[in-house]
Parts: C-alpha cells; sequence; structure tokens
C-alpha cells in the first residue's frame, strides 16, 4: 500500500522519467563530440535540418537510419572546422534548400515569404478604399441650398394639390 | 466597372485553380540538386567475392550509365529488378549499381536468385557515398550521360508506370545526345 506522504515524491519521479527522453534527445544515441562548445554548435545546426525520410521532423527528433548519418556528417563538417553555414551547405548541395527547415529568402521563394504580407497589404488598401469612399459619399450629403430649398417646395405642393 | 458583380466568380475560380495545382504536386517528390552537376567523386569496393567496384570514373567514359542505388532489404528494389534486367538486356544504357548498406550474404543470394543487371556494383556499407549522390531512400535511379552528369532521377521503383515511360523517354533523349530531359 502506497503511503499518502510519499505520492508527491513519486509524481515527480515520474515525470522526471517522461522528460527523459527530451532531456537526453539524440545524445543518447550518438557519440556527441568531445568539445562541448562543437557539440553544442552540432546540435542547434540538427535543429534546422530536416529529416528527409520522415516529413517535418527535424534530424534532431529523429531516430531514422539518414537522420543519424546526417547528423554524424554535421558532427564531422564541425570536427573538421567548418562554420555552421559550411555545414549547412554540405548538406544543401547534396538535398537542395529542402534539407533546410526554414527556407532561404532568395528570388524563388519570394512568393513564400512576402505572399502574406502583400495579400495583407492588398486586403487593407482596399478596406481603406472602400471606407474612405463612404465617407466621401456621406460628406457629400450637403444641406441644400436656396434655389433646391425652392424647387422642393413647389414639388410637395404640387403633390398636396394632386 | 461593368463586370463588377462577376468579380466575386472571378475570385474563386483563380482560387480553385491554384489549389487543384496544388493538388497535383507530389511533396514527397523532393527535386534533386544534382541535376545537370557532374557526378560526386567516390571509390566503392566490389562486393565480396567480386572485383567489378564501382568508382567515378567508370561513369565518365561517354556511354550514358544508369545508376540504381538498391538493396536486398528493400523490396521495392525487388519490385523493380525484372525492369532492370530488361533494360539491361536491351543495351539502351550500361547499368550500374549502388548497393546500400547491405549484409555481404544477403546481397550475394539476393543477386544469385534474382540475376545480376549491373556491370558494376560498388558496396556502399555505411551509406556515405548515396548521401553523396543525394539519396535519401532506396531504390533512387540515376541518368549519368557520357560526360559523367546527372541528368535525371528517378525516386522509387522502375516499374512500368507513366513514370517509367518519362525515365525511359529522358533515357532515349540523353543517349541521342539531347539536352532536355
Amino acid at each position: 500500500m502506497l503511503n499518502a506522504t510519499k505520492m508527491p515524491a513519486l509524481g515527480i519521479a515520474l515525470l522526471l522519467a517522461l522528460m527523459l527522453p527530451r532531456i537526453v534527445g539524440a545524445v543518447a544515441v550518438d557519440p556527441p563530440l568531445e568539445d562541448p562548445t562543437l557539440e553544442a554548435r552540432a546540435q542547434a545546426l540538427f535543429l534546422d535540418l530536416r529529416c528527409l525520410v520522415c516529413q517535418n521532423q527535424s534530424i534532431s527528433d529523429s531516430n531514422a537510419d539518414l537522420a543519424r548519418d546526417l547528423r554524424a556528417i554535421v558532427r564531422e563538417r564541425i570536427a573538421a572546422g567548418d562554420s555552421d553555414e559550411e555545414a549547412r551547405n554540405f548538406l544543401v548541395d547534396r538535398y537542395g534548400d529542402w534539407v533546410l527547415l526554414q527556407p532561404p529568402v532568395k528570388k524563388e521563394t519570394w512568393i513564400l515569404w512576402f505572399g502574406p504580407l502583400a495579400l495583407l497589404g492588398f486586403a487593407g488598401g482596399l478596406g481603406v478604399g472602400l471606407y474612405r469612399r463612404r465617407e466621401a459619399k456621406e460628406a457629400a450629403a450637403q444641406p441644400l441650398d436656396a434655389d433646391e430649398k425652392e424647387q422642393l417646395k413647389s414639388l410637395m405642393d404640387d403633390a398636396d394639390d394632386a | 466597372m461593368p463586370f463588377r458583380h462577376l468579380l466575386p466568380f472571378i475570385l474563386f475560380v483563380v482560387v480553385a485553380a491554384a489549389l487543384g495545382v496544388g493538388l497535383t504536386l507530389k511533396p514527397k517528390d523532393i527535386p534533386s540538386a544534382l541535376i545537370d552537376q557532374p557526378i560526386p567523386e567516390f571509390q566503392l569496393p566490389p562486393l565480396e567475392g567480386k572485383d567489378n567496384g564501382l568508382e567515378s570514373d567508370h561513369l565518365r567514359t561517354g556511354d550514358v550509365h544508369v545508376v540504381n542505388v538498391f538493396a536486398s532489404w528493400c523490396l521495392p528494389c525487388k519490385a523493380e529488378h525484372p525492369f532492370l534486367m530488361e533494360l539491361a538486356k536491351s543495351g539502351k544504357a550500361k547499368l550500374s549499381g549502388i548497393n546500400y548498406k547491405d549484409k555481404p550474404k544477403n546481397i550475394a543470394k539476393w543477386l544469385d536468385d534474382l540475376g545480376d543487371p549491373f556491370g558494376r556494383i560498388g558496396a556502399d556499407h555505411d551509406g556515405r557515398v548515396s548521401i553523396d549522390w543525394g539519396v535519401y531512400g532506396v531504390p533512387e535511379t540515376f541518368i549519368v550521360d557520357g560526360a559523367g552528369r546527372i541528368r535525371m532521377k528517378y525516386l522509387g521503383p522502375l516499374n512500368n508506370s507513366d513514370r517509367t515511360e518519362a525515365f525511359l523517354e529522358c533515357l532515349d533523349t540523353i543517349s541521342n545526345g539531347g539536352d532536355a530531359c
């Protein structure tokens, strides 16, 4: 029988156990680099790189065979003195921009990056335009001048006579 | 504007057309970054007990090559194998194989059972050369022209589908010195 006072401790232990996979992550599977700064850079890069065989997962998250190989390659490049950019480009040369989880800003991706902004601008402009037009219409409703009043009066009188 | 009331309808047609095109795209077919690029520099040892390994120089001989990345543990590879045997027999191209992460015993038995369509087979034990080719799954098949440039990449099994037709057409085009695929 569980002692009531032990329950919170058990809860915490369970929580920690459940968190373990997140804390340990990919490090548990592959041998990390000896230099912790280099390893940290490699780990950061893993998050930017797509696991090609498991859609929309980074190679950091994946246990796929290919993801493991790609992690090993990134570690090798970093250990060999590559900059982050160079290590990333090594894989882009082979797999194209698709390997990057965040697509780079260039001519082919302008629609992707700026399309929503342009659409928002267009819709906003349309809204402002319509609003202005209505304002203008309302503003145009001015009181009748003397001539018009006269005309209206005679019209009304005619109507009364009929 | 005389056609103002048609505007929502026109907008609908435009959006429907854009979404319709989107439906025909295959997000799983990742375009290769290596099309029209020279093949990677590599040297692969032969399979156990053989002497016909594969290296870059073998693919720059002036002949059109078909390079197939395969493994005995890959079922789609088995499905496309008869097609490769047929292709080798037709003499349309020289076939080379990159054997991806395989066990010597398994691949030897596989080739014994099913036949060997390849002139050369390189054993890519750790899969690194395949990564240099931008391979992310087996089978994948490349058309390499006489100058050693990759002209087409085919994903998945070659098994007499419409895509296979396109592959064969491309092979013909490249063999006849054509440029576009």
